[in-house]
């Protein structure tokens, strides 16, 4: 597989020269390949929304390179708007940012900058209110009208309607209520099952997590602890604990059960996957 | 960029500057505008300008600060000095140049001028650098007490003025956010000509007006559950109270405002 970003030698210090210096990401490398749903976690303050903020070219790394498709983004500074094209940004709490009259001109406003016009647009914008549930009834309404939930789905497909080559998520569950979170997590795992776009998720719910990425990144205190697909990431849920961070409820279960002596594999993250563990062990052995 | 406003910026510390009453120092910075105001001459500013200095070796504020905090006002400045380089008329002209001629006291009136504006503008900043907001806005509260029985709200306008400065940093962070999310979808906020970079601004001042009612709706309603209610009957948590230093230094003021203008009477 081929990386589409490259993330080299990253570094972000903020107010250099300053007594208030500080590094917000040091010295982060990593790849992100074509198609992958990689989630990124970490604490509050571990510098994730730092580090997302340079993948699209809104902040400048102090030093170190992104490359898309194996490009610096900072080789032409004013191309940038470009970048921010091919990688589209949610920020937390996108609802804000809504300003139009209409959902439908709200939607409309990332694929107008990109020039798009007349049928193209109309397509765009339709295509992505589908993808995040927003009916086509809503879309001539005021975006304010709308409920907290559904304000959120369209100030993602806002961004979705710029059809990105990589999707960044910054914590898009934060202040639903559980069905809301499960329901937009679905519309966003059907958006990359449909359209193979990558997808960074950052959230700090490891349930979540777990539940829907290809690989995962945690970030500790500006640097990266580990990297890995979930069952090797979760296998050393003793080094997350005890660096602070939260391992799903589920691989808790487990290596409480293990503790007590059951032969089983601590590493799961989804309840089907231990449902099944314990089935295999019941059949075979009678221990539960 | 928008972290370079300095408005209302409070550097803490604990000199005799910042320990001076609210009040004395509002008061002082009264007398020092009407001094600035009443200064003729090169003696009269110079005793100006060395009380102000004076002072920001006393408060231990930078220099540099202080100097950082003209920046806003620079066009101000240079456009009060070039207009009264130019256009003053007088009696004798050190330079002619087509239409643009420099009269001596065209030069006189330029360089006092500006040195007016900037020393009123440092001078009141020293005080906004010294003081908390919450404490500035407290001690104009007493100041005007007695306004209180002309039927003027004194504590509700203290309050806005309190709230006001408050929720200056909260919004100019939130517009950092908004504007950070919309370039994401692509704004430009740089290029394009006046109307076009005026038309640009919409997608942040939606976002940000619907915020800051939000903001002032929510703040209201957890006031009123803290059974707030203005501010008759209201104590205070911190009672004001003139030292024997905030004496002297009114004392000091009032005398060096009277020499300023007993000098300036002379023309100095």
């Amino acid at each position: 597989m081929e990386p589409i970003l490259q993330i080299k030698n990253l570094t972000h210090t903020y107010g250099v020269g300053t007594p208030f210096q500080r590094s917000a990401v040091e010295d982060i490398t990593f790849d992100v390949y074509n198609g992958e749903f990689l989630g990124i976690i970490g604490h509050t303050g571990s510098g994730k929304s730092t580090l997302i903020q340079h993948l699209n070219g809104l902040l400048k790394p102090t030093s170190g390179q992104i490359l898309l498709h194996g490009r610096d983004i900072w080789a032409e500074p004013k191309k940038i708007r470009d970048v921010r094209f091919k990688v589209g940004l949610v920020f937390q709490y996108p609802e804000y940012q809504l300003f139009e009259e209409t959902v439908y001109k709200d939607i409309a406003f990332g694929p107008m900058n990109q020039g798009k016009r007349g049928e193209e647009l109309d397509h765009c914008v339709r295509e992505a209110a589908r993808l995040v549930g927003v009916r086509d009834d809503q879309l001539e309404k005021s975006p304010f009208e709308l409920s907290g939930g559904q304000k959120r789905r369209v100030a993602l497909a806002g961004v979705m309607a710029m059809e990105p080559d990589v999707l960044v998520l910054d914590e898009p569950t934060a202040g639903l209520d559980p069905a809301g979170r499960e329901n937009l997590m679905a519309n966003i795992r059907d958006y990359h099952r449909n359209k193979g776009k990558t997808i960074i998720l950052v959230s700090h719910s490891m349930d979540e997590i777990a539940r829907n990425v290809d690989r995962i990144l945690v970030l500790k205190s500006a640097r990266v602890l580990m990297s890995g697909a979930p069952s090797e990431v979760f296998q050393q849920a003793g080094e997350l604990l005890s660096a602070g961070l939260d391992v799903p409820q589920i691989t808790r279960v487990a290596r409480v059960l293990k503790e007590r002596g059951l032969p089983i594999d601590p590493a799961v993250y989804t309840v089907e996957a231990l449902e099944e563990q314990l089935l295999a062990l019941r059949k075979g052995g009678g221990v539960c | 960029m928008l972290k370079d406003i300095t408005l209302g910026q409070y550097f803490p510390g604990n000199t005799v500057a910042h320990k001076l009453d609210p009040r004395t120092k509002i008061l002082l910075v009264v007398l020092y505008i009407v001094a600035l105001f009443s200064a003729k001459g090169v003696v009269t500013y110079a005793i100006i300008a060395a009380c102000l200095a004076l002072c920001v070796r006393v408060s231990n504020v930078g220099v540099k600060q202080l100097v950082r905090g003209l920046k806003p006002v620079l066009f101000i400045i240079l456009f009060t000095g070039i207009l009264n380089l130019f256009f003053t008329p007088g009696e004798r002209y050190l330079v002619e140049w087509g239409v643009l001629r420099i009269s001596d006291t065209g030069l006189r009136n330029a360089v006092f001028m500006v040195l007016r504006i900037m020393l009123l503008i440092m001078g009141t900043f020293l005080m906004t650098y010294t003081t908390s907001p919450i404490s500035l806005t407290d001690g104009l509260e007493r100041l005007l007490n007695g306004l209180k029985k002309l039927r003027v709200p004194v504590h509700e306008l203290a309050m806005m003025m309190s709230i006001a400065l408050r929720f200056i940093p909260t919004l100019i962070e939130e517009t950092d956010k908004i504007m950070s999310a919309q370039k994401a979808r692509g704004a430009d906020f740089e290029s394009g000509n006046l109307i076009q970079k005026a038309k640009a601004l919409i997608p942040i001042l939606v976002p940000l007006f619907i915020s800051a009612f939000r903001r002032a709706d929510e703040l209201a309603t957890a006031m009123e559950c803290r059974c707030y209610h203005g501010g008759e009957g209201r104590t205070k948590l911190h009672v004001l109270k003139y030292e024997r230093r905030d004496y002297v230094a009114l004392t000091i003021g009032a005398v060096i405002l009277i020499a300023v203008i007993v000098l300036a009477r002379f023309g100095l």
